[in-house]
């Protein structure tokens, strides 16, 4: 009661409590200092960050990944001229993320190409390598979530994007990638591997820096707005029924000859045996043949 | 005397016969002018010998039922035309995008037709099990002898039927003018393009100009839905009626002979059967159309010759010439400035081809070989026919690896090999392989006509294990009844053959038939077939076999005062009173 009845006894209702200038000072201060914060240019403290970053990233590199690609991120080449690991100036922190990310790098086996597996190294530790790796040379960044995204767009535009998409995605994909994304065969055990279900920032980089046997489709080769939309034409894959039924691992005809001999035949065969084996009777009780 | 058949009335009224039914009235009306019923009561009489294993070609008469039934609904909405449209139907990832017609209305037929998907999925999962069940019914017919005199020609027709399913099958997933059709089509013209002089100029029949044209749909579609079927249709009929007049064949046994079929007959046995079986197949296909996915042409997009999807392949049955032309080496020859495309022709243009002839003539060789001009209406096992049965494996086992090698980028991302390593493996394969199943067939055949012998001479194990006096352990064999004795018995002798050239002439003077410039080769054959074939044994070897068991029975019933005839334990008799037990 007392604390709400506080201004009861004060000579005016309006006359400010005595810490009130205090406050109001205190709040300026705060929002000041926010928002510059928030919209300033890279603070020195922020500079102070990324370089702890890149020294950690630094660190990280040096355990498990100059083995192959030197200590400098410099390439190493075994006596006879082989390449151990490729060089990694200018690769970009958009290749890093893509390649640990996906738990591609470090290697699981030298062999014809980069296995995905479990990654290795949590978001922070990746930040840190690419961060290191961006730090070795100029090369594409990662991409912002507006790069991939549709968000913003009206239901036509969007419309638009995934038919333009599904286009862009038949032309420059599927002769690797299959008519849906399954994957496929490359020559020497090298793979175009399944792109169903793979989060949009990752097949971002992929375009954006060609990984393994893929070709680097460049904002040049196909724009930030074309990639975007491949993305979403996947995307929408993935939302759409299986209008057919079950897709029998969206591989093409192989599959589905498998199914017609395996499946359709032999229950025809099975059928068939049952029909044969009861044959007519008089009466109720079988006589074995 | 017999009186029953006398009448016993003296009534006055006379005998009227009753007022026949309805059906009655109907079936009369029809037969005053029709005349079917002599041929009906014939036919539906008519005895089948039943038998799982004849009952695979109907698999695939009734597949070809309800792919007319399917095809029929799909031509009412298919649009056989590359006239190009803008699609604008239900599928929203081409909306806005431009097509050919074909494909335009195999859009609408899976999304704006009632049940549409249902029936072009049901038409394409029935097309796969017309062909594959069509294969199956010709490896029964193979491997029982059934394709021996009289039923040649009927082999020949089967030929001919599995050919024109392939190509109908084959012009039939080409309409859609989907991406993969499309790649499809574009393999065929590459495949007429190797065809030495005269490859351009067939193309250029074909698709009435450069491909891909305005004119290679219509014209596959005219020949899907009219050409072909009519043909199939007329050669199923001449495969029935040939069945028909040649009557079954049937399994040996107990009063089966080359001169009577056994079984039962078409009504109301056969009819019910066969009539089941048809809804069978039916439901098979519908479910699978129904539950499974096949050719999704919304996910492949139009056709555009810039265009290629990974994991192009044919329907299975197209699987094997693709597998060749895929492990193909890369051969070429340049003359006079005309490239031979050997790496194309010969997996493609020639090998089909040569196989084809060689399934067609293999009732042909065969009775050339073994030189057989009588009438075979009982069926053989395929043990019993050594040589035949390992040249049908071998095939089949070159036919599986041309498959596989169809395959073999799937098998290279499923497995995680190579696909280099696979394709140089498949090379050597399709050429050992089917030596090596050859060889293991043939043997295997004989070890199992040995073990027919060991049988029918010395009796089936009974699992009964009898110890001596001195202490040796020996297994009880029983011997067969009379009627799988006799099954295994009914069986021709093979021919006697040391491998030598006949003379030209006999003691006589009279040529010996079957000389000339290939007897070499035939006896050659010949010996390959039967030398190491087991005769099945004489009545003298089963006499004494079966004199033996009973010496070997006595012997041992005079141990213990009980004859321990084998059936102690399988409830043949009773066993109460018998001191074995009680030991």
């Amino acid at each position: 009661m007392r604390l709400l009845n506080r201004s009861a006894g004060r000579l005016s209702r309006h006359r400010r409590g005595p810490l009130a200038g205090l406050v109001v000072l205190l709040l300026g201060l705060l929002m000041t200092g926010g928002l510059y914060a928030a919209f300033s240019p890279a603070s020195a403290d922020e500079t102070a960050s990324s370089a702890d970053q890149i020294a950690k990233g630094r660190e990280l590199f040096l355990v498990s990944c100059s083995f192959c690609h030197g200590q400098n991120g410099e390439g190493v080449r075994s006596e006879d001229g082989n390449q151990i690991g490729p060089s990694l100036v200018g690769v970009g922190a958009a290749a890093v993320d893509f390649q640990v990310g996906t738990g591609r790098m470090p290697l699981a086996q030298p062999g014809a190409q980069a296995q995905e597996k479990p990654p290795t190294f949590d978001d922070d530790e990746v930040a840190a390598l690419a961060a290191y790796v961006a730090s070795l040379g100029p090369g594409p960044a990662v991409p912002d979530e507006g790069d991939y995204s549709l968000a913003g767009m009206s239901d036509e535009e969007r419309q638009a994007a995934i038919t333009r998409g599904g286009q862009i995605f038949l032309t420059n994909c599927t002769a690797c990638h299959n008519f849906e994304g399954s994957g496929g065969a490359m020559p020497r055990g090298g793979y175009a591997p399944r792109i169903r279900g793979v989060e949009p920032r990752y097949i971002y980089e992929a375009l954006l820096t060609g990984p393994q046997n893929m070709p680097n489709f460049s904002n040049g080769n196909l724009s930030p707005d074309e990639k975007r939309d491949v993305i979403a034409y996947l995307g929408s894959l993935e939302e759409m029924p299986n209008y057919g039924g079950f897709g029998l691992g969206g591989l093409g005809p192989v599959p589905e000859g498998l199914a017609a001999w395996i499946g359709g035949i032999g229950i025809c065969v099975g059928f068939a045996v049952w029909i044969a084996a009861h044959t007519t009777r008089s009466n109720k009780k079988k006589v074995e043949a | 005397m017999d009186t029953t058949k006398v009448a016993n009335t003296n009534g006055t009224e006379p005998a009227i016969a009753a007022k026949p039914s309805r059906a009655g009235a109907v079936a009369s009306w029809a037969d005053d002018r029709l005349g079917l019923a002599t041929m009906a009561k014939k036919n539906l009489r008519k005895v089948f010998p039943d038998h799982w294993s004849f009952m695979l070609g109907e698999i695939a008469l009734w597949s070809f039922v309800v792919l007319l039934l399917t095809g029929v609904f799909l031509t009412l909405w298919f649009t056989p035309s590359m006239g190009e449209v803008q699609y604008n139907g239900s599928y929203e990832q081409l909306r806005g995008i431009q097509m050919s017609e074909a494909y335009a209305s195999s859009l609408k037929i899976s999304f704006d037709v009632r049940g549409g998907l249902l029936m072009r999925q049901m038409h394409h999962w029935s097309a796969m099990l017309f062909v594959a069940s069509m294969m199956v019914h010709l490896l029964r017919v193979w491997f029982t002898g059934a394709f021996r005199k009289p039923r040649e020609l009927n082999w020949v027709i089967g030929c001919l039927l599995l050919l024109l399913g392939t190509l109908e099958g084959f012009t039939g997933y080409s309409l859609p003018d989907d991406l993969l059709s499309g790649t499809g089509i574009r393999a065929a013209d590459g495949f007429i393009k190797a065809s030495p002089v005269v490859g351009t100029y067939m193309s250029f029949l074909l698709f009435g100009g450069e491909f891909p044209g305005e004119s290679i749909i219509p014209r596959l579609y005219i020949i899907h839905v009219l050409l072909i079927p009519g043909l199939l249709l007329a050669l199923v009929g001449a495969h029935m009626l040939l069945l028909v007049y040649h009557k079954h064949t049937q399994w040996p046994g107990p009063g089966r002979t080359e001169k009577n079929v056994v079984g039962f007959p078409m009504l109301p046995v056969y009819a019910a059967k066969a009539g089941g079986f048809f809804f069978i197949v039916f439901g098979v296909t519908a479910l699978m159309g129904a539950l499974l996915s096949i050719n999704p042409v919304w996910k492949y997009g139009p056709y555009d010759p810039s265009k290629v999807t990974a994991g192009s392949q044919p329907d299975w049955y197209m699987g094997w010439p693709d597998g060749a032309l895929r492990i193909m080496p890369g051969i070429e020859t340049h003359i006079w400035g005309v490239t031979i495309s050997w790496n194309v022709m010969l997996p493609i243009l020639i090998l089909p081809v040569v196989a084809f002839t060689v399934l067609l003539l293999l009732p042909f060789i065969d009775a050339w070989v073994t030189g057989d001009k009588r009438d075979h209406h009982l069926l053989y096992r395929p043990r019993n026919a050594p040589t035949r049965s390992a040249v049908m494996v071998a095939l089949m086992t070159m036919y599986g690896l041309f498959w596989a090698a169809g395959g073999n980028d799937i098998i290279a991302i499923r497995l995680h090999a190579s696909i280099n390593q696979i394709t140089y493996f498949l090379r050597a394969a399709v050429i050992v392989g089917p030596v090596i199943a050859f060889l293991v067939t043939r043997r295997w055949c004989i070890s199992l006509q040995r073990k027919d012998n060991e049988t029918l001479l010395h009796g089936y194990e009974t699992g009964i294990i009898m110890r001596s006096p001195e202490g040796g352990y020996t297994e009880r064999h029983l011997p067969l009844d009379a009627t799988r004795a006799y099954v295994l018995t009914a069986r021709d002798r093979d021919p006697v053959v040391d491998g030598e050239v006949q003379h030209e002439v006999d003691g006589n003077g009279v040529p010996t038939p079957h000389t000339g410039r290939l007897s070499g080769v035939r006896n050659r054959l010949r010996t390959l077939m039967w030398s190491d074939n087991v005769q099945k044994p004489t009545a003298e070897e089963l006499d004494a076999g079966h004199h033996h068991a009973e010496h070997e029975h006595e012997l041992q019933t005079a141990l213990d005062g009980h004859a321990a005839d084998g059936h102690q334990f399988d409830g043949h008799h009773l066993v109460e009173d018998e001191g074995l037990r009680h030991h």
